[in-house]
Order: structure tokens, then sequence, then C-alpha cells
């Protein structure tokens, strides 16, 4: 039905919008899946996600305009709401993950070494670090 | 065109809704899995707006706006929780 309604080059965006945006939700669910550390894990999905979801979403608004008759202003609401609340989310996990000392990759081989991390609280966390340690964390 | 694409962005989006389930069952830390919910509502919504397409109705928005709300509200409460180790202070 959508074919005989709509003009070619409307499909056409409305295709390649969905069409990136399903591929970038999933590239950034394969780096969630495979990335060795919490810290690189916490980078892919916050931003191949956010923008896989605008790209759907923008796709979806241009669909619901063509067909529908009026300007569809939801997926632009929904957009705009993700787009303003995935960097606080991810930035508040990421301060989470700081104060609680998750390990990172190189941080999990200084320490295994002996030396103090640049960017280890768990320093702190574990058997009360001086502070001179670690100089440049508490940001 | 649509009709061709809709089908293999519904897997893609379905792939990563699984791979997020992967990571959630597997995280070594709990910061994981409250990253992996996170993705996984935003997916979610995603996986909506798809489904919104394919069955042309304009019904499904509604249920992806609260999804989002809602997402965003457990995500700060889990890492308020694991920050201070108290929601509301």
């Amino acid at each position: 039905m959508a074919d005989t309604t709509l003009a070619p080059l409307i499909e056409f965006l409305i295709a390649a919008f969905l069409l990136i945006g399903a591929a970038f939700i999933f590239i950034g669910a394969l780096g969630l899946l495979k990335l060795p550390d919490f810290y690189m894990r916490l980078h892919a999905p916050t931003k191949a996600s956010t923008l896989g979801v605008g790209g759907t979403l923008i796709g979806s608004a241009i669909y619901f305009t063509a067909t529908g008759g009026g300007i569809s202003l939801h997926e632009i609401l929904v957009t705009f709401f993700l787009f303003m609340t995935a960097p606080v989310s991810a930035h508040l996990m990421a301060k989470t993950a700081l104060h609680l000392g998750v390990p990172n990759v190189s941080g999990a081989k200084e320490r295994a070494q002996g030396t103090p991390t640049p960017g280890g609280e768990s320093a702190r966390r574990s058997d009360a670090a001086p502070p001179a340690s670690r100089p440049d964390v508490t940001g | 065109m649509i009709a061709a694409v809709l089908p293999l962005a519904l897997a893609l989006v379905a792939a990563a809704v699984l791979m997020n389930l992967l990571r959630l069952l597997r995280g070594p830390s709990a910061l994981d899995r409250v990253l992996a919910l996170d993705t996984l509502y935003i997916n979610a919504v995603a996986f909506i707006v798809l489904l919104g397409i394919t069955l042309r109705t304009s019904l499904m928005f509604e249920a992806a706006v609260l999804m989002a709300m809602v997402g965003f509200v457990s995500t700060v409460a889990l890492c308020k929780y694991f920050l201070r180790g108290d929601i509301v202070e």
C-alpha cells in the first residue's frame, strides 16, 4: 500500500534513514557486547545507538508526514528527548564507574605491576592511597 | 522499497536487543548491567517505532515517549543508588 502512495524519492529517503539507523543500532550493540572494558562499552552504545535511534525516528517522521496528511511531531519529541537524556545518563554512568572503581584494561595492567594508575579511584577505595598519587582525577 | 527494507531493519534491531540481553546476563560488574538496560530501552524505542511503521499505526509513539522517559528516570535512579547508596536523600 505504501508503494502506491509515496513518491519514489520520498520512499528511497525513508528506506535509507531506516536502514542506516538500524545499522547504527546494530553496531552499537555489537560494541556493547564485544569491547573489553566498561568505559569502551560505555563509549559504543551511547553514541552509535543514539544516532541509530535518531535516524530511525527521522525516517518514521518522514513516513508519517508523507502518508498521514499532517506533520507528525511525536517522533521529533522522542528524538529531542533521547538526544537530551542520553549524554546525561552516559555521564552519570561514567561518574558512577569512576566512583566505584570499575577496572579498565590499562589500569588493571598497571595495577598488577604495582604503580599507581592515573585514573584509578579504586586505590582510594581499596587501601586508602595518599591523594598525591592521583593529582588530576577529581575534576 | 520500504517493504523490502523494514524486515531487514527489524532483524538488525532484534539482533541488537539479543546482544544487549547477552551483555545483561554476562556483565562482570553491576554497572555493565545498568548500561545494558540503558541500551536496551533505547533499542526498544527504535523497535517500537519500526513496528509502528510496519503496522501503519501512529498509536505506538505514546509508548515510545513513555519508554524513553521511564527508561531515563530508571537509569538515573540506578546510578544515584550506586553513587550514594540511596536514591532520595
